[in-house]
């Protein structure tokens, strides 16, 4: 049996103005009919890139500068504008990232496939509808028939990507590109689209690239995988080989990077390959350091943190007349206490209010009722008390999204210097540049970082400037609000080891939020599982992942990614 | 996390120093050319020939005491027997009198660079003041939200149900009444000012609002909040840096309209009294005698006026298409 599509020294260019950035390098894979290959690597490797190249429709600067793209025998290089466009319907079908923007807001989802059935398959009106509606029959979207009349608006998130599914199967395609399907999906639903693509994939015989940054994703439908890092493939092999047998050194910590959730480690494995060198930089002792000033002071008694009531609605329709009032309940009585160096995480899928617990913890919303309690000192009830914005300053947060947590316009100077200066906790000026730089270097990023600014910086970087920033206040507790859902995985082992080892050194108190469960058993003492605003469970982290109570923890845990193909000996 | 290949990104990042060109210390050139707005300046032809013109109007203008020809406030150097004088080339022109005098036989073309700063200064205080008061209470509104925000924007969005240039005269109106007679020349340019201003800002607290509205939402206001900031310093110091760039390209483009506004209003009898030179009065004076055949009075006041303000709107909206990233 021949290849379906064959790839051969592929490479791609971006022509900018410093000069041209070679985005794949001499790239070779090969898909059969039937097979799932799954393109693997962190962002930058250029498996997008790939993606885009194969149907012709890179980003406008970039072109195929070498190499053959051949599908079915015949060479995809080089063909007009006219051909293309037939061969992307046709035969080659793409499932993009965010269901959101893929389908257009002002047509019925049956306006939208009737029209991709007539213009690839030549059907007329009453026959593309029948096809229409087995379509969405296929990718598991009950009452079909009805359906056809809705608006994409009136679909969730994961029904959408259904949609998205059934429209790049609507020319009968023989080769379907998915870009990370699932990323911008909840666990629970990314399980069942995975499941639902492989199945198309086995009854179509169609070949399918699942091009993606997750480990999980690729243990869970790929056949084979291609590993690429800056451009180039490292290994390509079985989906068995590659997670339990790796050759090459940067899949090796790639995987290794992977938090598992079978087990708790006492470290991440070290990423050595992929951050040259990061202690390098002279960490402080915190003993006798500004940093530990507070550590010293303090008295351990009671909870660090306690919340009791909490309760917060949003309001989504405003009307004179309160039966009128559309109201969302985001928090529904919830209750915790934290012990002092305690790491209580929370877990739970979009929408499930734990970023809102964090967010009125950290008084940045005001609760409808309830009390929040830092050191015993009530934060929330008279929130302009002298004594309760004392024991505010022993709070601070690590934000989600690095690109948008740091002020552009000011230097990470003055970014982390901003809490020392206004609350003059520094003698002089000089002392306070000498404890930006200690900060600096002791979250591995080097103190001449502070005289940049924040966009020359990668996501990593601005992650651990963020920690500094936290640290400058002198925190007791540490709010981290899924703070490393942005982040290669690489990235996130390295940044995970920091805020642990900074836990141990400082004994903050951490409140760690994050939607996923291997990172959750990794990070955290206690977990509190939260659905629809409410805590449906919490326990201490091995007994929740052992021996898990309530129904839907048990749910949620059923569906993380088996790790199963991962060779113990390789971590 | 995107995996969206993004070109002036790669190539991929090291976790640890970053571009190799950021880790020394640029000069001050480098750092221009790195920025992506200088870069799309040196790449359009308009925009460079549109500052160009503007730099050299507003240099032109602010040199004209140096020079200038004559001087149009000393009467020494004017003549009634010189006035009323066709441009140079034209029959019965003289050659000291370039662009001809006008009926007090003052000089056209001091005159138009005289008058020309004072309507350049009028443009350019004028839309300070309703860029100050109008970002101001736009970001204060964008940030605290609820009752303040719509106190503000009622506000303004009563004013924008008026003609701006029937509410400056209104307001030139009062003011003139209030000053007493004998005052009134010396601060008619003041009056005219605030006039203006005062019409201006609810544009400018609008962009600002939308911008702060955004911004707000945005976790360094967050981490500025969780750190214990007061709300001034947050809305000072991380708030209107970031919101500056709308602000900026509405500016411009307000300076343009400020500049038109002020000669609207003077050639209405409204504004800057004849006997100090401004765009707008030179082209009133030279509308008297426009059906007596003397029409190089009005032309080329206008003709001034139009190529400054065409200028200094096209370097706008090269501004606006520059600094919008969805344009890029």
């Amino acid at each position: 049996m021949t290849d379906l599509l064959e790839i051969e020294g592929l490479d791609v260019e971006f022509p900018t103005r410093r000069g041209t950035v070679k985005a794949a390098r001499g790239v070779s894979l090969r898909v059969a009919r039937g097979e799932v290959l799954g393109l693997v690597g962190e962002s930058g490797a250029g498996k997008s890139t790939i993606g885009a190249a194969i149907i012709d429709l890179l980003e406008p600067p970039g072109r195929v500068a070498g190499g053959r793209i051949d599908f079915q025998g015949e060479s995809l290089r080089g063909r007009s504008e006219a051909e293309m466009r037939r061969i992307r319907g046709d035969r080659i079908g793409m499932i993009f990232q965010d269901p959101q923007t893929s389908l257009d807001p002002l047509k019925t989802i049956g306006e939208q496939l009737v029209e991709t059935i007539r213009k690839c398959l030549g059907l007329n009106e009453a026959k593309a509808k029948a096809r229409a509606e087995q379509l969405l029959v296929d990718v598991g979207i009950t009452e079909a028939k009805t359906r056809l009349g809705a608006y994409p608006h009136q679909f969730s998130g994961g029904m959408r990507q259904r949609v998205v599914i059934a429209l790049a199967l609507a020319g009968e395609p023989d080769l379907i590109i998915a870009d990370e399907p699932t990323t911008a999906l909840d666990v629970s639903i990314q399980a069942q689209i995975l499941d639902l693509i492989k199945a198309l994939c086995r009854e179509r015989n169609v070949g399918v690239i699942i091009v993606t940054h997750d480990i999980g994703v690729i243990a869970n439908i790929a056949d084979r995988v291609c590993v690429m890092y800056r451009g180039e493939v490292v290994e390509t092999g079985d989906v068995a080989q590659i997670l339990g047998a790796p050759r090459h050194e940067y899949t090796r910590s790639l995987i290794a990077a992977v938090p598992r959730a079978d087990r708790r480690l006492p470290r991440f494995a070290s990423v050595d390959y992929i951050e040259g060198g990061a202690s390098a930089f002279r960490r402080i002792d915190v003993k006798t350091h500004w940093l530990g000033a507070a550590a010293r002071e303090e008295a351990g008694r009671g909870p660090a943190l306690s919340v009791a009531g909490l309760d917060l609605s949003f309001t989504l329709r405003r009307a004179l007349l309160p039966k009128n009032r559309k109201m969302l309940k985001a928090v529904n009585d919830v209750s915790f206490d934290v012990a002092p160096g305690e790491t209580f995480g929370i877990v739970g899928e979009s929408g499930s209010g734990k970023s809102t617990v964090a967010r009125i913890i950290a008084g940045l919303y005001k609760p409808d009722a309830g009390v929040v309690r830092l050191m015993g000192q009530d934060v929330s009830t008279a929130p302009r008390d002298p004594k309760a914005r004392a024991a505010r300053r022993s709070l601070q947060m690590i934000f989600q999204d690095p690109y948008s947590s740091l002020n552009a316009r000011m230097r990470v100077l003055d970014i982390v210097a901003e809490p020392i200066r206004f609350f003059r906790l520094a003698e002089s000026e000089a002392e306070v540049r000498r404890i930006v730089g200690d900060l600096l270097d002791h979250v591995g990023l080097g103190a001449a970082a502070a005289r940049r600014y924040p966009h020359e910086f990668s996501g990593g970087q601005r992650q651990r400037i963020s920690i500094a920033r936290a640290l400058a206040s002198r925190p007791r507790i540490l709010i981290c609000d899924e703070p490393t859902s942005a982040l290669d995985v690489s990235v996130q082992a390295t940044i995970l080891n920091l805020l642990r080892d900074l836990q141990e050194e400082l004994g903050l108190t951490m409140l760690f939020i994050s939607h996923d469960l291997p990172v959750i058993r990794q990070m955290c003492d206690r977990v509190a599982v939260m659905r629809h605003g409410a805590i449906c469970e919490i326990a201490p982290a091995e007994r929740l992942f052992e021996a898990p109570e309530h129904d839907y923890t048990r749910h949620l845990i059923d569906l993380m990614p088996s790790m199963d193909l991962l060779e113990p000996a390789s971590i | 996390m995107t995996s969206a290949p993004d070109p002036s990104a790669s190539p991929p990042e090291r976790e640890l120093g970053a571009h190799p060109e950021h880790q020394g210390r640029m000069g001050f050139f480098a750092r221009l050319m790195e920025n992506d707005v200088a870069y799309s300046f040196t790449r359009s032809p308009i925009a460079i020939i549109a500052a160009i013109i503007t730099v050299l109007a507003i240099l032109a203008c602010f040199a004209a005491p140096l020079i200038a020809p004559f001087d149009p406030f000393d009467p020494a150097q004017i003549s009634l027997w010189d006035g009323k004088l066709p441009p140079a080339w034209a029959e019965g022109g003289q050659a000291q009198y370039l662009l001809g005098t006008d009926n007090q036989g003052r000089d056209m073309l001091s005159t138009i660079l005289y008058g020309g700063r004072l309507s350049i200064l009028v443009g350019l205080t004028a839309v300070a003041l309703g860029m100050t008061l109008g970002v101001a209470l736009g970001v204060i509104s964008g940030y605290f939200g609820g009752a303040v925000d719509a106190f503000v924007m009622r506000i303004a969005d009563v004013q924008l149900t008026i003609p701006g240039i029937l509410l400056a005269i209104l307001i030139n109106g009062i003011g003139r009444a209030v000053i007493p007679q004998e005052l009134r020349d010396d601060f008619a340019i003041y009056v005219v000012i605030l006039a203006i201003g005062l019409t201006d800002w609810p544009q400018f607290a609008r962009v600002a609002r939308g911008a702060t509205l955004v911004e707000a939402q945005k976790e360094y206001v967050m981490a500025a909040r969780v750190i214990g900031l007061p709300a001034w310093l947050i809305m000072l110091r991380h708030v209107l840096p970031n919101v500056l760039r709308p602000v900026m390209v509405l500016a411009t483009i307000g300076l343009a309209l400020a500049i038109i506004a002020e000669a609207t209003l003077s050639f209405l009898g409204q504004g800057i009294p004849p006997t100090t030179p401004s765009l707008g009065t030179l082209i009133r004076v030279g509308n008297e005698f426009l059906f007596s055949g003397l029409w190089w009075i009005t032309l080329f006041p206008a003709i001034a006026l139009v190529t400054l303000v065409f200028a200094v709107n096209l370097l706008g909206d090269w501004m606006r298409d520059a600094l919008n990233p969805k344009l890029r």
